[in-house]
C-alpha cells in the first residue's frame, strides 16, 4: 500500500472514535474535497450539468436511503416521493417568502419531507421486509396524486409543473435559468459535502449504533433497551430529510423545472440500485453507486457513435436498457455486497501487497 | 362536508341498487385480472423466496411474443404453443444465468436482480417486436348485455371464467401431481425438500415457467382489453397491494385480495372519488392495503411469522 497505518496510536477515546481515524485518510479526504471544489476551473459546462451535478444530487439521495435501508434495515421504495416533497415544498416556500435565504428554504423543505417520511414510516412499526417496501409505495402514488391534484402547491399554474425562480445567495445568482453551471455545481457540492460528513458523523454515534442494532436483530435490540418506535421513526425522518434536500436540488440546481413525473417510481428504483450496487451500510458506497448509475447510461448512449455504429434511436434506447439491466444483474452476481466491499477488499490486498503471507 | 363523506355515498348506493351491483361486478372482474398478475408473484415467492418484480414485464413479454407471432400470420394455436415454449426457455435461462448464481443472497439483492431482469426483458421484447401499441384479437366477442337491469360485458365474463379455470387447473396441479407435491414441499421448507431428494433447481425452472404461463394468460386478457403496449408492465404495480392484502405466500390470498382491491377501488373511485377530484384509483388500493396491514401484518392468509432471538 502507498501508506501504512502502523505507528498511529490512539491515546484517548475521542481519537479512537473520530470520523476518519487514520491520518492519511484525513489528508486524502481533504485532497478530494479540494479537487472537487476546483473542478469548475477546468471542466466544461456539459460535464458539470450532465454528469457531476446529477451524480452529487443522487449521491445525497442514496445516502438518505442508505441511512434507512443500509443502517436501519427498513426497506423503502418511497425515495422518489420524498424527493418530490422536497422539490415541491421548496418551490412553494420560496415563492411565498422570496426574501428568505434559499439555503434556509432548502432546509425547511427538507423538514417538510422529513415530516411526510415520519408519517409514512409509521407502518414500519408493524411490518418489515417486502411488506414494508410495498407499503412505502403508497407514499409514491399518494403524493404524486396530491401534487397533481392540489393546485395550491404549484401556485395554481395551469401546466402543473414547477419552475425554479431566480434566487441569490451572497449576491450571486444560484438558481433559475440564468444561474451558471459552475455556481450551481459549487452550491450542490457544498451542501453534499456538509450533509455527507454529517451522515458519517451521525452513524458513528449513539443514533447510528441503535439503528444498526435494530437492523441486525430488532428483538434483541429492544431487549438491550433501544426503543424501536423512536429509532425506526427517526431513521425514516432523517432519511426523508436527506431525500427532500436532494429533491429540492434536483428542481432548483439541476433541472430548473419539474413535474411529478420527474420523481416517479423509477427514481425510487434508481436510488435503491445505487444503494445496493454501491453497498448497503456504507456512505462511500452511496457515492460509488451514484457514480455507477449516473455514468453508465451516459456511456451507453455515447459509446456506439464513438465506435462508428449508427442505429435507429429507439433501437438504441432498447439495447441501452437491456445492457443496463444485464450490467446490474452482473454486478449483483459478482459482488452482492456492492462496490464499497470491492474497495475494501482492494485495500486489504494492497496493505500486504508486495509480500502477502 | 362530513355529510358528503360519510352519508351521501351510501344514500347514492341505496338509491340505485342496480348501478351499485354493476359497479361491484365491474370491480370483481377487474379484480380477477389483478389476481392473475398477483398469482405469478405468489408462485415464485413461495417456491424460491424471490420477490419477482419482473412479473409485470413477463406479462408484457408474453403478450408481445404472442401478438408478434400472430402478426407474422402464425395461426393462433401455434402462436400460443410457441409463446409457452418461449416462456419455458426464459424460465430456464433465468435459473441458469441468474438464480443459480445468487443462491443464499439476501432477499433485497434478489429483488434488485429481478428489477434488472425486468429492464432486460423490456428491452428485449421491444427490440424484437417493436414498441408500438398492438391490438390483440383472439376472437372473444366484446358485446354488452343486460340481466335484471345490470349491464354486463361478455368479454369481462369470459376473462373471469378463464381466470377461474386457470386457478382451478393450478389447484389440481398443485394438489394431485407429483411435481405439484414437490413444489409444495419446496415452498414449505427448502432444506427439508432438498434432503428428501427434490431437485431445487428443476423446481425453480418449473415455477418460473408456470409463472410465465400465468403471465401469458394475464397478458392475453389485459392485452385483448387495452392493446399490448408498455403500460401493460405497470399492472404489476397494481398487483402489489393485492399481495400485501392477501399475503405473499398464499394463492387463495392473491385471489381474494385481488377481488377486494378490485371492488374497493371501483367503489371508492365512483362514490368518493368526485369529492377529492377523482383519479384516486392509483393510490386507493395501497392505502386500503396499508390500513389493513396495521391490523393484520401478515396479510389475510399469509403465514404468521414467529420470531425467536
Amino acid at each position: 500500500m502507498l501508506y501504512r497505518e502502523a505507528g498511529q496510536f490512539k491515546t484517548s477515546y475521542t481519537a479512537d472514535q473520530t470520523v476518519f481515524p487514520i491520518l492519511q485518510d484525513r489528508w486524502c479526504m481533504a485532497a478530494i474535497i479540494a479537487v472537487a471544489f476546483s473542478v469548475p476551473l477546468f471542466s466544461s459546462e456539459y460535464m458539470l450539468q450532465a454528469v457531476l451535478i446529477p451524480f452529487l444530487i443522487y449521491a445525497l439521495a442514496a445516502i438518505g436511503l442508505n441511512l434507512l435501508t443500509g443502517y436501519c434495515g427498513q426497506l423503502s421504495l418511497g425515495t422518489g416521493a420524498f424527493m418530490m416533497v422536497g422539490g415541491y415544498m421548496t418551490y412553494k416556500l420560496t415563492t411565498s417568502f422570496p426574501e428568505v435565504n434559499i439555503l434556509i428554504v432548502f432546509m425547511l423543505a427538507g423538514l417538510c419531507s422529513a415530516f411526510v417520511g415520519l408519517i409514512f414510516g409509521i407502518p414500519s412499526l408493524r411490518i418489515k421486509g417486502f411488506y414494508l417496501a410495498v407499503a412505502t409505495l403508497a407514499a409514491q402514488f399518494f403524493l404524486s396524486w396530491l401534487f397533481n391534484k392540489v393546485g395550491w402547491f404549484v401556485n395554481y399554474s395551469p401546466s402543473g409543473s414547477i419552475t425554479a425562480p431566480p434566487r441569490e445567495l451572497f449576491g450571486i445568482l444560484v438558481t433559475g435559468p440564468r444561474a451558471s453551471a459552475e455556481v450551481r455545481y459549487l452550491m450542490v457540492l457544498s451542501i453534499v459535502v456538509v450533509m455527507a460528513l454529517a451522515a458519517k458523523n451521525l452513524i458513528r454515534g449513539r443514533v447510528g449504533r441503535s439503528w444498526m442494532a435494530i437492523r441486525d436483530m430488532d428483538i434483541a435490540a429492544e431487549i438491550i433497551g433501544i426503543r424501536p418506535v423512536q429509532t425506526k421513526l427517526l431513521a425514516f425522518t432523517i432519511s426523508s430529510f436527506y431525500c427532500g434536500v436532494a429533491g429540492a436540488m434536483v428542481v432548483f440546481l439541476w433541472l430548473g423545472s419539474a413535474e411529478t413525473e420527474a420523481f416517479d417510481i423509477n427514481q425510487s428504483f434508481l436510488v435503491l440500485f445505487m444503494v445496493i450496487i454501491g453497498g448497503l451500510g456504507s456512505i462511500l458506497g452511496s457515492f460509488l453507486g451514484a457514480a455507477f448509475i449516473t455514468v453508465t447510461p451516459i456511456i451507453l448512449t455515447n459509446a456506439p457513435p464513438m465506435f462508428g455504429i449508427h442505429m435507429a434511436i429507439d433501437l438504441q434506447k432498447h439495447i441501452e436498457i437491456m445492457l443496463f439491466g444485464s450490467l446490474i444483474v452482473f454486478f449483483l452476481i459478482v459482488e452482492p455486497k456492492g462496490l464499497a466491499r470491492l474497495w475494501q477488499i482492494t485495500k486489504e490486498k494492497l496493505r500486504l501487497w508486495p509480500f502477502p503471507y | 362536508m362530513l355529510f358528503d363523506i360519510f352519508i351521501a355515498p351510501f344514500l347514492d348506493m341505496v338509491d340505485s341498487p342496480a348501478f351499485f351491483v354493476e359497479v361491484v361486478i365491474v370491480g370483481l372482474l377487474t379484480g380477477v385480472m389483478y389476481s392473475l398478475v398477483a398469482l405469478g408473484f405468489v408462485l415464485i415467492f413461495k417456491a424460491s423466496g424471490v420477490f419477482n418484480f419482473a412479473q409485470g414485464v413477463m406479462v408484457l413479454f408474453a403478450a408481445l411474443t404472442l401478438v408478434g407471432l400472430m402478426e407474422h400470420s402464425v395461426p393462433i394455436w401455434l402462436a400460443l404453443v410457441l409463446t409457452v415454449a418461449v416462456m419455458v426457455v426464459l424460465a430456464y435461462m433465468v435459473e441458469w444465468l441468474m438464480l443459480r448464481r445468487l443462491v443464499n443472497q439476501e432477499g433485497i439483492v434478489l429483488f434488485m436482480a429481478t428489477i434488472g431482469l425486468s429492464f432486460v426483458l423490456q428491452g428485449l421484447g421491444e427490440t424484437v417486436w417493436g414498441s408500438n401499441v398492438k391490438p390483440l384479437d383472439i376472437g372473444i366477442p366484446d358485446a354488452s348485455f343486460e340481466i335484471y337491469g345490470v349491464l354486463l360485458n361478455e368479454f369481462d365474463i369470459f376473462a373471469a371464467a378463464s381466470g377461474a379455470i386457470l386457478v382451478a387447473v393450478l389447484a389440481v396441479f398443485f394438489h394431485y401431481t407429483r411435481i405439484g407435491r414437490a413444489l409444495r414441499a419446496v415452498a414449505d421448507d427448502h432444506q427439508a425438500a432438498l434432503s428428501v431428494g427434490i431437485p431445487l433447481k428443476t423446481i425453480w425452472v418449473i415455477v418460473w415457467a408456470v409463472a410465465g404461463i400465468v403471465g401469458l394468460v394475464a397478458g392475453i386478457m389485459w392485452g385483448a382489453k387495452s392493446g399490448v403496449q408498455f403500460s401493460l408492465s405497470l399492472i404489476a404495480l397494481k398487483a402489489l397491494p393485492v399481495l400485501i392484502l392477501g399475503g405473499f405466500t398464499s394463492v387463495p390470498g392473491a385471489i381474494v385480495g385481488g377481488l377486494i382491491i378490485g371492488v374497493g377501488e371501483k367503489i371508492a373511485e365512483i362514490y368518493w372519488g368526485p369529492l377529492v377530484g377523482g383519479a384516486i384509483e392509483n393510490w386507493f388500493a395501497y392505502v386500503l392495503a396499508l390500513v389493513f396491514l396495521l391490523f393484520r401484518p401478515q396479510g389475510l392468509f399469509g403465514e404468521k411469522i414467529i420470531e425467536r432471538v
